[in-house]
Formats: C-alpha cells, sequence, structure tokens
C-alpha cells in the first residue's frame, strides 16, 4: 500500500510540464526601454538593505569587491614595502627591530601575492568576462560570492594576527625548518597556514567558476576561434589555478600536521624530508607566477587593438602561446632551487624549460608589436601602461633568462638581484597591465571616464619610481647584498643604492596617491563615458556604462571576434528567455550554439552563512587538534541548508520547466 | 538503450525575424550538457591533483629512506580488502541510480540512493577499522604520517560523499522535485565513481606498496 502511495506520488512529479505557465511567463528580446527589459531589470536586480548585501551575487557586485578589497590589501603590503625601504635607506637605521622586520618582508610578500595578485585578477575577470561573452551571470555566482567572503575573512585573520603580533615571519613562501614545529614560535606560521588554505580555496572556486562560465556560456556564434582574447587568458589562467593551488593547500596542510599532529613530513630525523617543502611549494610557486601575468597579458591584448585601431595581428598565434605558457609554467619550479643538491641533470632540464618559456612571452610581444606598427595608434593612459609593461618586463625577462642559468644563479642566490627580478616581472608584468585596465575599464564600471591629465601625470611617476626603486636592486645583488637583512654596515658601501631605492619608494608612493585622487575625482566629475567611450570592438562596450544589472536586454547573437566593428549578421539577438526569474542559455562549448535553459536560484545568505561557518572551522582547527574534526559540522550544516530546496521555488519551477 | 542515446541532443533554436528564438529549449540537462557536470569535473581535478601528488610524496620519502617502513609493519590487508570488494561492488547501485535519475524516475531514484547511502554508511565503518589496521601511528615517522593523511583524504572525500548521497535521498521527499535536482543526483553518481576509482591507486599504495 505504501509503496503504491510512494508510486502514485512519484509519478505524479513525472508529469509533463505545465506548459500554460510557461507561455504566461513575460520574454525578454525586445531590447531597451521595453516592457521586458524594465522586467528583467528588477529580476536580476539584488536586494537592498544588510540582508541584500550579504546575499548579492551578481557577478559585477562580486568582481567590484574582489577588486577593492584587494586594492586595500595592495596598500597595506605598499606600505609595508615603504617600512623597508625606509628601514634600509640608511646603514644602521632602527625604524623597525629585525623580529619586526621579518614580518614585515613576510606580510608584503604573502599579501602581494596571495590576498592581491591572484584575487585582483579573479576579480577583474568576474566582472569582465560575462559582459565580454555575452551572459547575465556567471555559472556559480553563490559559490564566487562564498569565496568572496572567504578571501576577506581569511585577510582580515590574517591582519589581525599581524597587529596582534603574530604576523608571518618566515617569508612569504615559509620554508621549513623555519615554519616547522622546531623553530615556528607561537601561532605565525599557523596564520599562514590557515591564510594559504583560504586564498587558495577562493581562487580554486573562483576559477571553477570562470572555467565553466567561458566553456558554456558564451553568446550564441561565440565559437572558441572568436572568443575575446581576455576570456582565453582568463580560461588558461583558470585551469592552472585548478592543477597548481591545491598542491599548496596540500602542502601548507602537511605542514599544518607536522606543528600540531606531530607528523614528520619535513622532518629528516624522522624519515621526512625539509627539500620536500621546496618541491611542493614551488610546484605551486612557479605558476603562480605565470596566472598572475596570464590575466596580464589578457588585459593587453584587450587594450592594444582597441587604441591601435586594428584587430590584433596573430589572434591564434596569441591564444596557442598562452596555452604553451600554461603548459610550460609546470615545468619551471626547479629553477627556484638551483642552490640545492638537486641532480645536475634535473637543472640543465629546468634551466632549458626556463628559456624555453620566453618564446611564447616573445611571441606575443611581437604580435603586439605589430599590431601597433599596423595601426593608427591612438595615445591615451592605458596604452602609456602598456608600454609601461614593454620596458619594465622585458628587463625583468632578460634577467629571467640570467637567473635560468645555473651558474649565475648560485652567484646571486638569496641577493637583492632576485628580488629586484622579480619586483620586475611582477610590476612589469601585473601591475602595469594591472594599471592600463583600470584605466581601460573604469568608465565601464563607474560611467565616468578617468581623468587623463592625472593619468598621464601617475603612469610617469610610477614609471621613473619603479625602475628608481627596483634597478639599482640590481646592482646591491650584484654587490653581495643579501635579502632579508633588517640593516646593514656602512663599510659595506651598500647605502648609495639603498639611499636611491628608498627615493624611487617616495615617488611611487606619490603615483598611488595620484591615483586615488583620480578615482574620487572622476567619480565625481569624470567626463560620462557613455556605451563606448574607447571605440572598442568587444562586446562589454555594446551596453550602458555602469551596465544594468541584468547586462545585456537582449543576449547578442556574435558573428566575429569584434562585433561592434562589424557589420551584424542576420541574427542579431537572442529572444524567449524569462525576464520574470533570473534564467540564463547554456551553450556548447566549441561552437556556441543555443542548448539548454538555466534557472539561477534566487540570492540567499547562505553563501555569506558558510564562509562564516568554514571562518569558525579554520579558526578552531588552529588552536585544538578536536576543532579540526568538530570544527567541520557548521560547514556542514551551513551547505546542506544552503542546498535544500525551497518548497515554493520548486514549485514555481516545476510549472515552467521543460524537459530535455 | 547507451548512455549517450539516453542523453538526448539539443532542441534546437528557433530564427524568427532577427532574433533566435529559444524559448522551447529545455531548462535543464543532463551530463556535459549541465553546468553542473562542468563545476563538478573542476571539483575532481582539484581533488585528483591531490591525491596524486599525496601518492607522489609517499614514493619521494620511500626512494629518500633506507628502511620503509621506517616504523611498524605493513598494513593488514583484511580490512582493507573488504572495502576493495565493497566500494567496487557499490559502483552497480550507484550505475542504477545514476541511470534512475536520467530517467526522472523518482521511486527508483531513492531505491537506489538507499542502497548506496546504506553501502556508503558500511564503508565509513570498515575505514574506522582501516584506520586500527594500519600498524603504525601518524606520528611514528614519515611513513605513518604519509598513510595516515592518503588514507585520510580519502575519507574525507568519503564521509563527504556519503553524506552528500543522503542529503539528495532526502531532498526526494521535499515535494516536488525539480528536473535539476535529478542533474544533481546523475552528478552526484558521477562523483562516486570518482571515489570509487580513487580508491584502487590509493589501496595499491596504502597496503601493497610497503610490502615490496
Amino acid at each position: 500500500m505504501l509503496r503504491l502511495g510512494l508510486g502514485m506520488i512519484a509519478g505524479q512529479y513525472r508529469a509533463r510540464p505545465r506548459r500554460e505557465a510557461a507561455t504566461r511567463m513575460l520574454r525578454d528580446g525586445d531590447g531597451a526601454g521595453s516592457e521586458s527589459a524594465r522586467a528583467l531589470e528588477r529580476t536580476w536586480s539584488d536586494a537592498r538593505g544588510i540582508v541584500g548585501f550579504l546575499s548579492a551575487n551578481d557577478h559585477k557586485t562580486t568582481g567590484l569587491r574582489f577588486v577593492v578589497t584587494a586594492l586595500l590589501f595592495f596598500g597595506a603590503a605598499g606600505v609595508m614595502g615603504g617600512l623597508m625601504r625606509h628601514q634600509l635607506a640608511l646603514p644602521e637605521q632602527h625604524v623597525v627591530g629585525p623580529d619586526l622586520y621579518d614580518q614585515l618582508f613576510s606580510m608584503h610578500g604573502t599579501t602581494m601575492m596571495f590576498l592581491f595578485a591572484v584575487p585582483v585578477m579573479q576579480g577583474f575577470a568576474l566582472y569582465v568576462v560575462p559582459l565580454m561573452i555575452g551572459t547575465r551571470n556567471t555559472a556559480f555566482p553563490r559559490m564566487s560570492a562564498c569565496a568572496f567572503w572567504l578571501y576577506l575573512f581569511g585577510g582580515a585573520l590574517f591582519y589581525g594576527a599581524f597587529f596582534t603580533n603574530t604576523g608571518a615571519d618566515a617569508g612569504w613562501f615559509e620554508y621549513v625548518p623555519l615554519a616547522g614545529p622546531q623553530y615556528g614560535i607561537g601561532k605565525r606560521a599557523d596564520f599562514w597556514n590557515m591564510l594559504v588554505t583560504y586564498s587558495e580555496a577562493t581562487g580554486l572556486m573562483v576559477a571553477v567558476d570562470l572555467a565553466t562560465t567561458i566553456l558554456k556560456m558564451r553568446a550564441p556564434g561565440m565559437s572558441l576561434r572568436r572568443m575575446p582574447l581576455f576570456a582565453w587568458a582568463s580560461l588558461v589562467t583558470s585551469i592552472m589555478i585548478i592543477f597548481a593551488m591545491p598542491m599548496v593547500m596540500l602542502a601548507a596542510n602537511l605542514v599544518q600536521f607536522d606543528r600540531m599532529l606531530g607528523t614528520h613530513f619535513f622532518n629528516p630525523s624522522e624519515g621526512g624530508d625539509a627539500l620536500l617543502w621546496q618541491h611542493l611549494f614551488w610546484f605551486f610557486g612557479h605558476p603562480e607566477v605565470y596566472f598572475i601575468f596570464i590575466p596580464g597579458l589578457g588585459f593587453l591584448s584587450s587594450i592594444i587593438p582597441t587604441f591601435a585601431r586594428r584587430p590584433m595581428f596573430g589572434h591564434d598565434a596569441i591564444v596557442l602561446s598562452l596555452i604553451t605558457t600554461g603548459f610550460l609554467a609546470f615545468g619551471l619550479w626547479v629553477h627556484h632551487m638551483f642552490a640545492t643538491n638537486v641532480p645536475e641533470l634535473g637543472k640543465s632540464f629546468f634551466t632549458a624549460m626556463s628559456f624555453m618559456i620566453a618564446i611564447p612571452t616573445a611571441i606575443q610581444i611581437f604580435c603586439w608589436i605589430a599590431t601597433i606598427g599596423a595601426g593608427r595608434l591612438v595615445m591615451r593612459a592605458p596604452l602609456l601602461f602598456v608600454f609601461g609593461f614593454f620596458f619594465v618586463l622585458v628587463i625583468g625577462g632578460l634577467t629571467g633568462v640570467m637567473l635560468g642559468s645555473v651558474p649565475l644563479d648560485l652567484q646571486v642566490h638569496d641577493t637583492y638581484f632576485v628580488v629586484a627580478h622579480l619586483h620586475y616581472v611582477l610590476l612589469g608584468g601585473a601591475v602595469f597591465p594591472l594599471f592600463a585596465a583600470i584605466y581601460y575599464w573604469f568608465p565601464k564600471l563607474s560611467g565616468r571616464v578617468l581623468n587623463e591629465r592625472l593619468g598621464r601625470w601617475q603612469f610617469w611617476l610610477f614609471f621613473i619610481g619603479v625602475n628608481l626603486t627596483f634597478f639599482p636592486l640590481h646592482l646591491l645583488g650584484l654587490e653581495g647584498m643579501p635579502r632579508r637583512v633588517y640593516t646593514y654596515g656602512a663599510e659595506t658601501g651598500w647605502g648609495t643604492w639603498s639611499f636611491v631605492s628608498a627615493v624611487g619608494q617616495v615617488i611611487n608612493d606619490l603615483s598611488m596617491l595620484l591615483f586615488v585622487i583620480n578615482i574620487g575625482y572622476s567619480l565625481v566629475k569624470g567626463a560620462r563615458a557613455g556605451n563606448d567611450p574607447w571605440g572598442a570592438g568587444t562586446l562589454e562596450w555594446s551596453v550602458a556604462s555602469p551596465p544594468p544589472a541584468c547586462n545585456f536586454y537582449a543576449l547578442p547573437v556574435v558573428s566575429s571576434r569584434y562585433p561592434l566593428w562589424s557589420p551584424p549578421g542576420d541574427v542579431t539577438h537572442v529572444r524567449g528567455l524569462s525576464a520574470e526569474i533570473r534564467e540564463a542559455l547554456v551553450t556548447t562549448v566549441l561552437d556556441a550554439r543555443p542548448d539548454t535553459r538555466y534557472a539561477y536560484p534566487n540570492p540567499e545568505i547562505w553563501s555569506f552563512v558558510a564562509a562564516l561557518a568554514v571562518t569558525v572551522w579554520l579558526v578552531w582547527s588552529v588552536w585544538s587538534v578536536p576543532g579540526f574534526a568538530y570544527g567541520l559540522i557548521p560547514p556542514a550544516i551551513a551547505f546542506i541548508a544552503w542546498y535544500w530546496p525551497n518548497k515554493k521555488e520548486a514549485a514555481e519551477e516545476v510549472s515552467w520547466e521543460t524537459e530535455p | 538503450m547507451t548512455r549517450r542515446e539516453r542523453i538526448p541532443a539539443s532542441v534546437p533554436a528557433v530564427r524568427r525575424g532577427d532574433a533566435l528564438d529559444v524559448a522551447d529549449l529545455p531548462s535543464y540537462g543532463f551530463a556535459h550538457r549541465s553546468l553542473m557536470w562542468w563545476g563538478n569535473a573542476g571539483m575532481m581535478a582539484i581533488e585528483g591533483v591531490a591525491f596524486g601528488f599525496m601518492i607522489v610524496i609517499y614514493f619521494y620519502l620511500q626512494s629518500l629512506s633506507l628502511q620503509w617502513p621506517d616504523a611498524g609493519k605493513p598494513a593488514d590487508l583484511l580490512f582493507g580488502n573488504i572495502n576493495l570488494a565493497l566500494i567496487l561492488a557499490s559502483a552497480i547501485p550507484n550505475y542504477l541510480a545514476g541511470r534512475a535519475a536520467l530517467d526522472r524516475d523518482t521511486r527508483r531514484v531513492r531505491r537506489w540512493l538507499y542502497v548506496c547511502s546504506i553501502i556508503g554508511i558500511a564503508l565509513c565503518v570498515v575505514r574506522w577499522y582501516e584506520f586500527t589496521a594500519l600498524n603504525v601511528r601518524w606520528d611514528d615517522g614519515a611513513y605513518g604520517s604519509t598513510i595516515w593523511v592518503l588514507l585520510g583524504l580519502h575519507t574525507f572525500n568519503l564521509v563527504t560523499d556519503v553524506a552528500d548521497t543522503m542529503v539528495l535521498t532526502a531532498v526526494t521527499y521535499s515535494k516536488p522535485v525539480e528536473g535539476k535536482r535529478f542533474v544533481d543526483i546523475a552528478e552526484n553518481c558521477g562523483y562516486w565513481y570518482f571515489i570509487v576509482l580513487t580508491w584502487l591507486p590509493i589501496y595499491v599504495v596504502v597496503y601493497w606498496a610497503a610490502r615490496f
């Protein structure tokens, strides 16, 4: 009897969908100003108030939150960098003591790599990519919203620890045994391990979201061959993150186990190996450099065609170069370990690989030069930063080739030469393109153009400041000045160049001040942007600035790489998605043919609550071993509650769903 | 009917004037047509990398040691073998649950999810005994640390997916069941294959690698 009853209920819910509800629903496709456009705007706007703020899952909101938070961390790390340069400006200074200095360089590096560089690139991609590929939100917006909260809580705890004298102090790569149970005093290394777990979980969640979005949610007609280069760069980066970041999460947890549970992974006296940490860390750490750098390449490939007024020369070559870089980046990690006892044959292999990765980067640079050479150049602030990139990155790349050879590396290992190299590469490869991107896309996200004159001043100050700060470090390194010393004697002769470097840092600070002033001024008084202030060719410029909540009143149909530069095809847009519920279009991976519709759940506060619950677990697990197990209960409850169906929503959904 | 035929092809979008009308497209799709499949694939890649590197760490540390195991003796085989047999057997109800989800047959889905949940709980119990039969503590030396963490990583995924399976079983009672829940169930079954397949190399490493 019971079986029969269950069967009837089951049968009832296998019934065909009630089509009349579906046909009554208001559909999109009529463009701006129509009734459906107003309905779309209502449907896609996130709620107001505190709950609305915490539940928001629009990709633009999440992306912007990532970018703004990451820039604040950039500022904090910059201040710490400034303090260090101030300390070293003259010999025998005592602005800060050795212990605080250790924390400063560790916090500076960790913040720049984990809390600034990766999140800012992912935040930009979260904002721009859906607009660029013609969809209304990312594939898993609630997951990215959850990732943002995790990132914020992780960063806040890391800084909370720093302000209570528990800042990480064993360098940004936290080598064991210095960070292990024997020498890593107090909870400093534990907080580093926790931060890594947070920031990598964040990075992985956003990477899965972006990769799925780029592969499955492109506008109809946007086949892989027509996909914009920034979307390619984001896709390659996301896939690299998926294969590299689990590594460092695992490694950080193994150190944590050594510290808390008494395991012996890195303890040579009990069969472990200290060098294992270096392998694990750099297997992640080297790709890390490239997933900071590749989005930067994507920025350039978006900006250069716009200001050269022509499509990118060698589009396919650039795509293949990005993919090649993604693969080769995994074969370089040992070049960080030339000073260890790895086999000589291995070192030769990694030297060859380190030289080889210059090839795809060079191909891209030649393509950009060809595009610039063949175009009609419009010189604006974003393009200035692009030229800054060329100069600074090429110097960083050349010293990289030098460091890639074992004999030279052994000579300058752990000296300021390495510090100079990595700052040239990261500032050139990531920060110059990032400023170019901010100047380029700021009109889209604010509706106003950044002031050009202030922008030029900022660029020149930054360009001079960066070179003045970091070029002398090459010379100091060649003279033998080691990294991570909190002071030095006057007899070393390092004082002059260190002072020059400190002056450069002050110029950088002025440049950043101008940047903040420019943002504030332009938000209020900047020139109105309109849809497409630069006359660019990709889809994000086809919508208003700032974009409406739903991005597109009618999803575009794409027939070329630069849709705004090409005459429209016979079919221009999509119609028929719901205007009353948040619905997106899923397309096929290769050709972007429309395949299914996809209804988003309503925004809920659970992504915030789940991030909070995970935070409870991670904090608990730093102080207590049982906390590592019991602490899993709150996140489990939060995630189940997050997933649990809402009966009313489910009933509505069943009334209009169409079976495949 | 093969699995490929069970996943129907798209209803094409229709051209109306200068617009592409997508109103009649299905509102969800199975397998690689669904976003969930791609998200799940990403998660499996992430966890697969972690498993893979734990195995690499095992052989790396073994290659550096003069004596392996450096403490204790190799794990007893009994519970590991029981787990292997059970987990391989679990693939069958898992397959049937996945197929029922493709058919959107709530009754069959529920039946096989119950079977999967029961086997899953049994696996967790056996796993508990496996830890007691490793013949080494995690803090005895590098060997102990490695196999405890290797087994622990797999256990974490095992317990999570058993919990997922039970939650999905419960969700089938929350009326009405939307079509997309069947996609979730099918994807959960896909994830279970990942648990089964990753167990094979981990089983070999934990139970056999130290015997040669």
